[in-house]
């Protein structure tokens, strides 16, 4: 039960307890047939004037032999109103206290043995003071005082006692209270089943906005009691404060007439916002004065479908907008794809088209007759396609291609076009629409013939290259045999001249042999003429055999049959046995030979006998290609490159660069016309060549004609290596 | 003109210009000399005469030089006296198979006369020495 917020009676102050008393025994006068009027004035006195925080006024209905609750200060109105205590117990402490002639102190222990009855004052200790009128002193009394106060029951309480108890008893005494007080109660039970059972709340407030009377649903929203938790209480006050606040906005706005102004609230028992519209009604009441009637109605879920409905219908909006976009940029698509589209309608009759099939199905009205007669034609060929797809058999997702010989209006060039159309179907599985769309074909076509020429002159290369390879194989085959032939042919070449220079050594020997015998004066003394014929005799015999020899060398070269004989041996040594070989010539040359050894020279594993051939032969051509100046052979070596190198230099006639390459040749020098100035085979570099070869090494020239010249053979150290 | 005590040189060749060319020279040179043109007879010829060295061209007909060669060095009567190979054949080897088949020494033809005897000469001296 809520705390009431009592309405004082608005009186000026009373300066003295007497004139307060005066005071309310001229109200006693004013309303002297009202005993409730009368008694909520007492206790409404005692509050005010006697020191007393709460008191209740009790009194006793005959008819129904109950004590039932007629006022009260300080407590809520509705337990005074509903309160009816049983008399028929005479050991009940508030029975008793009717026929006490004094005071009872109810305690909140049992000290005195009486229990404390539940009572409109509600917990906690308070006296009952019977009321009794003058007549019937000693007999049970009319009802009850009950008065909480600091200092027990005071003389304003006793006097108080004693007026009320008389005034009870004058207004009884004429019978008219048990009547008026049953038609009151059930009036006000009655007014308060009403308004309680209307779900909108109801508040009659003063002018200020305190709350006179709420029904249940208000009192939910505007009332909470201490025990209630913190957040209730305070979304409580706040919506007492929003509703004063919105009061009197209304009162400034237009006093008097009923107004409604929307209020926005919270739901104490789950903090949620709450809107209402609020209707307020102004009341003149001569006894109450001026109070404002509001009936708040919850508009809160008005207002949430007012919201959904605005949502909703921006909803739409968009959802039109974003549809008209997709229109748009469908009709964007379509026209932009270079394909003929079409869209029919279920009985065939054309509902959409894009610029590529206008082209081919429209024509304007001043076209030439032929360009009209095309379009039927096409129209034709379509619809009967069409039709075809519709009769058919064709599933939801199906597609029916075909091929349509189409002309061209315009240019009058036909176009083998594929067909492909699909049956567009509602959700329900209802045919609405069939989209087909037209690919020209020319192109494929077209790519289709000259793939296949590409294949048949790709056919035709094949076999040509078939034949090539084969013709090529052949040729292989041919080649090898040759090749068989030429190396047996070479074989026998080589065996031919090693024969030959054998069999061309055995007469040359006796020529030789005779000639030297000759010369030796076997046969005695010669004659300077015949010395000199014998002299000639010998010098071509020795020419002769040196070109056999170089021959013979040549072809062992060429035979394989010149195998490397490696050995270990010290460069430096080499140097001067070559010299003393061709001691003679040098002898006969008259020129200096200068060996440049080289100090640090370590041993050589390769052949022997080549390297000194070699550089018999370089050093041999060195003197004869030489008239004044010197020849100087060096040795060298280097170790990075792990190369032994021997060169030979002259200050001879030199060669010319682009013969460099020439003398290393067979059978050649720099001059080889018959009447060349120097003997020789010609055979002595390419010779030197083809061994240096087979060291592993090379020999290299440098020189100018008429500068000398600078032989260098170079060889690994190690032949194996 | 032959000295009785001056060393017998046995010439085999069936070249009979080189051989004579060769017998000339060593008889010019002091020596004495015994001929033969083929195998079978350098061996009767070395038998019979048992010369100081002999000068012995290996193509032969019939029996060749090595075989000749390889048969007297063979026997105990004619295994002491040195044999001196001439061939035309300078190809690899040959002077290997002459020393195979007992060759003490090896000349390449050509080879002029005044050559040979300076090697007869060394030849001889070498055994001189061992003896």
């Amino acid at each position: 039960m809520s705390p009431l917020q009592v309405r004082t009676i608005a009186r000026a102050p009373v300066s003295s307890t007497i004139a307060s008393r005066l005071e309310l025994l001229e109200y006693y006068l004013a309303h002297h047939e009202d005993v409730m009027g009368c008694a909520q004035a007492s206790v409404d006195w005692l509050v005010q004037y006697a020191g007393v925080k709460q008191s209740v006024c009790l009194a006793v209905e005959p008819e129904s032999n109950m004590l039932v609750g007629i006022a009260g200060a300080g407590v809520a109105r509705d337990d005074v109103e509903l309160f009816s205590w049983p008399l028929s117990d005479a050991r009940d402490p508030l029975v008793a206290a009717l026929s006490a002639s004094q005071p009872i102190i109810f305690r909140q222990a049992r000290a005195n043995g009486h229990s404390l009855p539940t009572t409109p004052i509600g917990a906690g200790a308070f006296t009952a003071v019977p009321l009794r009128g003058i007549r019937n002193v000693e007999e049970a009394a009319l009802g009850l005082l009950l008065v909480r106060s600091g200092n027990g029951p005071t003389s304003e309480v006793g006097w108080l006692v004693t007026v009320l108890g008389q005034k009870i008893e004058q207004v009884r005494g004429r019978g008219s209270l048990s009547e008026e007080v049953k038609k009151l109660r059930r009036e006000r039970t009655l007014f308060f089943t009403i308004i309680n059972s209307v779900t909108d709340p109801i508040l009659l407030t003063d002018t200020e906005g305190r709350l006179i009377v709420a029904n249940a649903r208000a009192e939910k929203l505007f009332a909470a009691t201490e025990e209630e938790s913190e957040g209730r209480r305070r979304a409580v006050e706040l919506n007492n404060m929003l509703f004063s606040a919105a009061l009197s906005r209304t009162a400034v706005e237009d006093a008097g007439a009923a107004a409604a102004r929307e209020l926005l609230l919270v739901d104490p028992s789950d903090g949620s916002d709450l809107l209402f519209e609020v209707l307020s009604t102004t009341v003149e009441d001569p006894r109450e004065g001026t109070g404002i009637v509001s009936v708040l109605r919850n508009i809160t879920d008005l207002r949430r479908a007012t919201e959904q409905i605005e949502e909703n219908y921006q909803k739409v909006r968009v959802a039109e907008a974003a549809a008209r976009a997709e229109r748009d940029r469908l009709n964007l698509i379509i026209d932009s794809v270079a394909d003929p589209i079409i869209v029919t309608d279920p009985s065939g009759s054309t509902v959409l088209m894009n610029a590529p099939a206008e082209e081919l199905f429209t024509v304007s009205w001043d076209s030439p007759d032929t360009a009209q007669r095309t379009v039927q034609a096409n129209d034709a060929h379509f619809s009967s396609f069409i039709s075809g797809l519709l009769l058919g058999e064709t599933g939801p997702g199906e597609i029916r291609r075909g091929e349509i010989g189409l002309i061209n209006p315009n240019s009058g060039r036909a176009i083998p076009v594929e067909a492909i159309a699909g049956k567009v179907l509602t959700e329900t599985g209802e045919l609405t629409a069939v989209v087909t769309i037209l690919h020209d074909r020319t192109e494929a076509l077209e790519r289709a013939r000259l793939y296949e020429q590409l294949k048949t002159a790709s056919d035709e290369l094949q076999m040509r290259v078939q034949a090539a390879t084969a013709e090529l194989a052949q040729q292989n085959e041919l080649l090898r045999r040759q090749a068989i032939e030429l190396e047996q042919a070479s074989r026998l070449k080589s065996q031919f001249l090693a024969n030959m220079s054998h069999e061309f050594r055995t007469p040359l020997n006796a020529i030789l042999g005779y000639t030297h015998m000759l010369l030796q004066g076997v046969a005695g003394e010669l004659m300077p003429s015949v010395r000199r014929q014998l002299t000639r005799i010998d010098s071509n015999g020795r020419h002769l055999l040196t070109i056999i020899n170089e021959i013979l060398d040549i072809t062992r070269i060429e035979a394989g049959k010149m195998p490397l004989q490696i050995s270990e041996f010290d460069l430096n040594e080499l140097v001067p046995e070559v010299m003393t070989e061709l001691d003679p010539v040098i002898a006969r040359s008259r020129l200096p030979v200068t060996p440049r050894l080289w100090a640090k020279m370590p041993l050589v594993r390769t052949d022997r006998q080549k390297v000194k051939q070699i550089v018999v032969n370089l050093l041999s051509n060195a003197l004869k290609f030489t008239h004044q100046g010197g020849i100087e052979i060096a040795v060298g070596y280097s170790e990075h490159e792990r190369m032994a190198s021997i060169s030979v230099t002259d200050t001879g006639i030199g060669i010319a660069r682009e013969n460099h390459e020439r003398v290393f040749e067979d059978f050649r020098q720099v001059d080889d016309s018959p009447s060349r100035q120097y003997g020789g085979t010609g055979l002595g570099l390419a010779i030197c060549r083809r061994l240096s070869t087979m060291l592993g090494g090379r020999i290299s020239l440098n020189s100018n004609l008429g500068e000398g010249s600078t032989f260098t053979l170079m060889f690994p150290v190690d032949a194996d290596a | 003109m032959t000295d009785q005590k001056a060393p017998l040189i046995l010439v085999v060749d069936d070249y009979q210009d080189a051989r004579e060319m060769y017998a000339e020279y060593l008889q010019f040179s002091g020596f004495r000399v015994a001929e033969a043109r083929n195998g079978n007879e350098a061996l009767e010829q070395a038998f019979a005469l048992k010369p100081d060295l002999i000068l012995m061209d290996l193509s032969l007909p019939g029996m060749d030089g090595w075989e000749a060669t390889r048969q007297l060095k063979a026997d105990e009567r004619t295994q002491n006296i040195p044999v001196v190979a001439l061939t035309g054949h300078a190809l690899a080897g040959a002077s290997d198979g002459a020393k195979r088949a007992g060759c003490d020494s090896f000349v390449t033809k050509p080879c002029l006369p005044d050559d040979l005897v300076v090697e007869v000469r060394r030849m001889l001296n070498a055994v001189s020495k061992q003896a």
